[in-house]
């Protein structure tokens, strides 16, 4: 299994999503720099999180312009399996990969904590190896996560199961509805129709070690290499 | 040329930034403020050109990537 894990200036948790898909899943991982025009050989697609371009213009706007991007929409729309974390996540929304956009949580404030959130769809290939409803304990760490999108959009992602993951809690003071960014819905992952692209904000890779205080965002990756080795439609693309 | 492009929210977008300014200038006794919206400016140095080819150059920049029209809207100014 080969996992292409992309870092542009100013990514900050690509090693971190390199340790687990090497370390933990014993993939074979290419770190593919954002110039690269191509991704050689791959199953999947990592875009990881940090602060590419530092967030200039709108997070995500510019490194939709890096080289690579091209050939992860192509590899995207050949069917090629891409999760974007965080700032991933924002990239995919900038491009379109994904509908929709983050704007500024609602309390003005950079977010990093954990999080419960709630798995809404398992029959995907990103969650597979987690139970419906699911409870998880993960990390977010950001600034701009909250999910915004036209009424239509939000009606289609819902109607369609493609609400993936959402925040449940924990409830506090200042976010009794335990929503701790103002996510339309409470929305903190979308896939996108084709169902081979995920972005979300929480970090998947920060809770995949014991040793940092949870494992609960392993089913992410657990999910990806199941349905990568179970579904021919996802062998490996050259792009 | 010297260009400007203005990038503000769509209606109905969350603006804590501006909501947070207005709130404060509220609290120090400026009743007569209603709202406000916090957006960017942006100016652009281009080649001196006729008017209508720099506008359609600078609606297919701030279109694909000086704003995203998801949430938000923007408005050229030029010379």
């Amino acid at each position: 299994m080969k996992v292409a894990v992309v870092t542009f200036p100013g990514s900050n948790c690509d090693r971190d999503c390199i340790y687990v898909m090497r370390d933990i899943f014993s993939c074979e991982v290419h770190n593919v720099f954002h110039k690269e025009a191509s991704l050689c050989d791959c199953d999947a697609v990592i875009i990881p999180g940090g602060f590419s371009y530092g967030d200039y213009l709108r997070a995500g706007a510019l490194a939709k312009y890096s080289p690579v991007m091209k050939a992860i929409q192509q590899f995207a729309k050949q069917g090629g399996l891409v999760i974007g974390i965080c700032n991933g996540f924002q990239i995919l929304c900038e491009v379109g990969l994904l509908p929709g956009a983050l704007v500024r949580n609602r309390n003005v404030r950079f977010i990093s904590r954990n999080v419960e959130l709630r798995v809404e769809n398992t029959e995907t290939a990103f969650t597979s190896a987690y139970e419906q409803e699911q409870l998880l304990w993960i990390p977010i760490a950001h600034a701009e996560g909250n999910y915004v999108a036209d009424d239509k959009t939000i009606e289609e992602l819902e109607s369609s199961g493609r609400v993936v993951f959402r925040y449940t809690g924990p409830k506090r003071q200042d976010v009794p509805d335990g929503n701790p960014n103002g996510s339309i819905n409470s929305i903190a992952g979308i896939i996108n129709e084709q169902g081979n692209v995920l972005g979300m904000m929480p970090h998947p890779e920060r809770a995949s070690d014991e040793r940092i205080g949870s494992t609960d965002g392993l089913g992410v990756f657990r999910s990806m290499i199941t349905s990568l080795q179970q579904d021919a439609s996802y062998a490996a693309l050259t792009v | 040329m010297k260009a400007k492009v203005f990038v503000s929210y769509r209606d109905g977008v969350l603006d804590p930034q501006g909501q947070t300014i207005y709130e404060v200038l509220k609290q120090h006794g400026h009743d007569s403020i209603h709202s406000i919206r916090v957006g960017k400016m942006i100016e652009i140095d281009l080649d001196d050109m006729d008017t209508n080819q720099a506008k359609a150059l600078l609606e297919e920049i701030s279109d694909k990537m000086l704003a995203n029209p998801i949430t938000e809207t923007f408005r050229i100014e030029l010379p």
